[in-house]
């Protein structure tokens, strides 16, 4: 028993449709014998038969389009006998049609997992920089927006790149590829100085509130002639203000070594930056009693990033006679810190906060942030510390002067 | 075959021979046209039913040393020539065992071991290379003949005439066959050529040539030892016209909406495997049971070569970019 | 004007003055005169002494076996070279120019390039097909085509574009000796080209590129007609303090791409001239493996200077604006310098 099925006529046939049967069951055929008319697209072709011996039944209707290879008729060979079981199991079913799964509109979007990024700054804003440039940047942990580029329209090229990297004064050159900040060895430094100076000075804590809405005020209409790049922080007044009253005040700004202190002429304010990943440092702002304003500000931002990057000087971190801290917007209140040996004080700064307050009688909201002190007690003591963050705060009145 | 002489050897074993070559020939296009209905073979499949008489006439009479050109309808051709049934057959399947490795289908059979330099799918493409082939033998300074087939459709193409020109031209070795089916695919002779009577064509190029009934393979024969003959020792070309009848459709995916049934019918009765047995018969050559018994063999022959194509292997994909250059060569990048 | 010398003799003392049509003339002569096997044949090369001249004098010396002059019959001797060459000869076939090679283009592509594959290795065809190509002699459309990059789109063959006076006399015999087909495209601006070659300049390579101008900021890469055009350029652009390296690709099919891969690596800039039109030219090709292949490298997007999307036209003030120029060089490597 053969099945007779709709054969390929051509590359690109599929299917074909029986437009006439030119024999019927019981009808014997041999080999070649042209048994049905097939309609397809290049018109109707007669097929032929390649079996010999007996139509047995005829499976497909006139007119219906099947596909290439469906039984059409079953032939029986000469001399042999019909099958017992007549008529072939029809099509198997088709497998029920699986669902879609439908996708819960509750399910919680998907987050991309932040990749292990090189601490360079968030990109705020894309810069057009040559493939070469990139990778080179990323090799040197640059930050591409602090680039200006001199290549096509402004893209930042390989040369660019070149220019402002310098070589890394603390990495190992087997390094070059990775960040040259080691946290594992920052932290150890870090426990060491911090387990030194809680066992060897003696620390005293002040706290003062100030009340910083004319530095608001102030910084708004300053800022507000500034673009963003440029614009002054609060932060930055109060660098100023810890210059100028380390300036009056010598006590606090200089170095507790061999058993005695010594005042530094210039005003160095270590600048306590974390670093992403865990790390921890202050590098110096060189002479802040002297700098203006705006450069400050500047020399802040600079510093911050290139810290960031792994970029500082050993001389900005040997330098600083007095530290600042601050937390910044995610902060707290208060913020007491630990004085970095050899230095004799740091100074703490907590967020700004609204708080009522008593002006002229009345209580009105104003904008009020604690300012710390811990002081090495061999160095100074707390009615001097009261005095230095009094005057922290005078100034902090008129932001103008600062 | 040696000697040429003009008459054919008119002995029963010969005739038996030409009647066996013409019937394997069709059993083996049946076999082709069955295969194809169930995708076993793919692409373009044409079939030479009722042209045997001219390649059984021809071939025979060309030497092993000498050249052969065809076309893409060139399974009777190859088989007639010696390419082995069962490498045919699975080159149609496509397997690595093919004649062409399996890389060229039917359209596309070569062997360099008996000098068959190809089908070819470009129509009228393979006449050139003919020329080629003859301009090479002549400056070797032998005595080889190349074959040329190609069918009416060729004739329009400007090939078809650089060809014959050159041919006669440079007085080129080249035996031009052509074999009018009256069909180039499903344009009749009439409707494209001003002028139809083809040999006249050569004729205008000076090319020693003749038409004949492509139907009779006695006839066939004939011409042929007479123009293979004058071919090698002349070292001019020669063109021989066979008139003749495709009794199936172009390829296997061809309506035959350009041609009458009762035309194909009428044409069926003057078929040259019923010409020449009817004639065999007539003229007691040949015994009932002759026909049986060569079909028998035939078949177990072509069976054989299903049964090897069916097992061949596919040529590894990573072979693909072997050969589109000879190995060994000058270093190439990608 | 030489950088590497890639020939296989090393230059000796000796050196005559000679034009690049004469060193294709010595080259088909000394092909012919070492190998039987070898013949020309093509339209006019033989009584006219070939259209370009380049073939003067050769029927006398070899006769008309050797020297075949043909009808106008491009794809019927094209053909007939392929199959002679099929069959143990060694053709040269000479098309006119590139512009007539369509009427060839099916006996290249669907014979010469695809035998050896459809085949299963069992015939190979070793036909040296030679061209003119290109523009500048006010011909206008239909006989100013640089169709090379074409033809480099194909497997199966190979294609050659000698710029050189080395290339032109030491190309031919390499490619002769190569089993499969080779096309060798002669820009029609370089056949009265002078210059010195070795007295002994024998066969050179086909599979190389040569840096032709050593150079740190940007990579010219060319080839053909187009190469003398890049070393001008070169040479105006280094009075400006940029110093351009110039590649000369000498093969299209198969692309050298170790030169030019290492020539970027160095440079980081790539101006690619192609006098073939823009859109899928061999340029188009060679700027997207430079992608593939050096994409890091780089400083700055690839430029390509290419003939206009246009038929070439008739008038000289036409024809020059339309296929590349020294200028137009000049400016596309300032441009990718940033320093336009």
């Amino acid at each position: 028993m053969v099945e007779f099925r709709m054969p390929s006529l051509g590359a690109d046939m599929e299917a074909g449709t029986l437009v006439e049967w030119l024999v019927k069951a019981g009808d014997r055929v041999k080999r070649g014998d042209v048994v049905a008319v097939v309609e397809t697209q290049k018109g109707a072709i007669e097929i032929e038969v390649y079996q010999a011996g007996q139509i047995e039944k005829i499976l497909v209707d006139l007119h219906s389009k099947v596909p290439v290879g469906t039984p059409l008729a079953i032939i029986l060979a000469e001399g042999e006998a019909k099958p017992a079981a007549a008529v072939p199991a029809p099509p198997a079913p088709l497998p029920p049609t699986i669902p879609a799964p439908v996708i819960a509109p509750t399910a919680p979007p998907w987050r991309p997992v932040a990749a292990p990024v090189p601490p360079t700054a968030p990109a705020a804003a894309v810069h057009a920089a040559s493939p070469a440039a990139r990778k080179l940047a990323a090799e040197r942990g640059i930050d591409l927006s602090t680039i200006a580029g001199s290549g096509p329209g402004g893209a930042i090229t390989y040369a660019d790149v070149e220019r402002v990297s310098t070589v890394p004064a603390a990495a190992p050159p087997e390094k070059r590829k990775v960040p040259t900040l080691d946290f594992t060895a920052m932290r150890t430094a870090i426990a060491a100085a911090m387990a030194r100076s809680k066992r060897e000075i003696p620390h005293y804590y002040l706290d003062h509130q100030i009340d910083v809405t004319a530095c608001e005020q102030w910084l708004a209409g300053k800022n507000a002639t500034l673009p963003p790049d440029n614009r002054i922080l609060m932060g930055a007044l109060a660098l100023k203000a810890v210059a100028l009253a380390a300036r009056r005040f010598p006590a606090f700004n200089g170095f507790y070594r061999d058993n005695k202190f010594e005042p530094s002429q210039a005003v160095h304010v270590g600048v306590a930056i974390a670093i992403r990943g865990g790390g921890l440092t202050a590098p110096a702002l060189h002479d802040v009693d002297r700098l203006p304003l705006d450069e400050l500000m500047a020399r802040m931002r600079d510093l911050i990033q290139r810290t960031r990057a792994g970029r500082i000087r050993s001389s900005e971190i040997a330098d600083p006679t007095i530290t600042v801290s601050s937390l910044g917007e995610r902060g707290v209140e208060a913020l007491y810190g630990i004085i970095y040996p050899p230095q004799v004080a740091i100074v703490g700064l907590g967020k700004v906060l609204t708080r009522p307050w008593v002006v002229d009688g009345a209580i009105v909201p104003r904008s009020v942030v604690t300012i710390t002190l811990s002081g090495d007690h061999r160095v100074t003591d707390g009615h001097a510390g009261a005095l230095f963050l009094a005057e922290i705060g005078k100034l902090m009145q008129e932001p103008d002067k600062l | 075959m040696t000697a040429v002489a003009d008459k054919p050897h008119l002995t029963r074993e010969h005739m038996l021979d030409l009647l066996k070559q013409m019937i394997r020939i069709r059993r083996f296009e049946d076999k082709c046209a069955e295969l194809y209905t169930q995708e076993k073979i793919r692409g373009f499949l044409h079939l030479y039913d009722g042209e045997e008489a001219i390649a059984v006439g021809i071939i025979p009479a060309l030497e092993k040393r000498d050249r052969l050109v065809t076309t893409y309808r060139e399974h009777g051709q190859a088989l007639v020539r010696g390419v082995p049934m069962a490498a045919v057959m699975a080159e149609m399947y496509g397997k690595q065992e093919g004649c062409s490795r399996g890389r060229g289908g039917s359209m596309h059979l070569f062997d360099s071991a008996i000098n068959f330099y190809g089908g070819n799918a470009i129509v009228g493409g393979g006449l050139p290379l003919a020329v080629g082939l003859a301009l090479a033998d002549k400056m070797q300074g032998n005595d080889l003949v190349t074959a040329c087939f190609f069918g009416d459709g060729a004739v329009a193409e400007g090939e078809f005439h650089e060809s014959l020109n050159l041919a006669a031209l440079w007085s080129l070795p080249v035996l031009f066959v052509c074999e009018n089916n009256l069909y180039a695919m499903g344009t009749a002779l009439a409707r494209a050529q001003a002028e139809t009577d083809i040999q006249k064509k050569a004729a205008c190029y000076r090319i020693a040539a003749e038409a004949i009934d492509g139907m009779d393979v006695i006839g066939v024969e004939a011409a042929a030892r007479r123009a293979i003959h004058a071919v090698r020792h002349t070292r001019k070309p020669y063109f021989l016209e066979c008139q003749t009848y495709r009794l199936r459709a172009h390829s296997m995916f061809d309506a035959q909406l350009y041609r009458d049934k009762a035309e194909v019918d009428a044409w069926r009765h003057k078929e040259p495997i019923v010409r020449f047995q009817a004639w065999l018969e007539a003229n007691h050559m040949i015994h009932p049971d002759d026909v049986p018994r060569m079909e028998a063999e035939i078949d177990a022959e072509i069976a054989e070569a299903v049964t090897f194509a069916e097992a061949g292997t596919w040529e590894p994909v990573e072979q693909l970019a072997r050969f589109t250059y000879a190995e060994g060569a000058l270093p190439t990048s990608r | 004007m030489q950088q590497e010398a890639v020939q296989q003799q090393p230059v000796q003392a000796g050196s005559i003055e000679t034009t690049y049509r004469e060193a294709v003339r010595e080259a088909i002569r000394d092909a012919i005169k070492r190998d039987d096997r070898v013949f020309l044949m093509g339209e006019d090369v033989g009584r006219y002494g070939g259209s370009y001249a380049v073939t003067k004098g050769l029927l006398a010396e070899f006769g008309p076996e050797r020297i075949r002059d043909t009808p106008l019959s491009e794809s019927g001797f094209t053909g007939a070279g392929i199959g002679a060459a099929m069959a143990g000869m060694r053709p040269i076939v000479e098309v006119m120019t590139v512009n007539f090679s369509l009427l060839a283009l099916d006996q290249i592509l669907n014979t010469a390039a695809t035998v050896r594959h459809m085949s299963g290795n069992q015939f190979g065809v070793p036909l040296v097909i030679r061209m003119a190509t290109g523009a500048g002699r006010q011909l206008a459309a239909q006989h100013s085509h640089s169709l090379e990059g074409w033809y480099a789109h194909i497997p199966g063959i190979k294609v050659l574009t000698p710029a050189t006076l080395e290339d032109a006399r030491g190309m031919l015999w390499t490619a002769l000796q190569d089993p499969d087909p080779v096309l060798i495209f002669e820009n029609v601006m370089l056949y009265n080209m002078t210059g010195k070659l070795a007295a002994n300049a024998g066969p050179v390579n086909i599979d190389r590129a040569a840096v032709r101008r050593a150079g740190r900021d940007v990579s010219l890469i060319t080839y053909g007609g187009s190469l003398w055009k890049t070393l001008e350029a070169a040479t105006t652009l280094a009075a400006e303090g940029i110093d351009a390296e110039v590649i000369d690709l000498r093969t299209l099919r198969p692309l050298d791409d170790a030169t030019i891969m290492a020539s970027v690596a160095k440079t980081r800039h790539v101006v690619i001239v192609d006098e073939g039109w823009r859109s899928g030219s061999l340029a188009a090709e060679v700027g997207m493996r430079i992608i593939e292949q050096a994409f890091w490298a780089l400083d700055a997007p690839i430029g390509r200077v290419c003939s206009e999307e246009v038929p070439i036209p008739y008038p000289r003030h036409l024809e020059n604006a339309a296929i590349p120029q020294a200028d137009k060089i000049i400016a596309a490597a300032k441009a990718v310098l940033g320093r336009a």
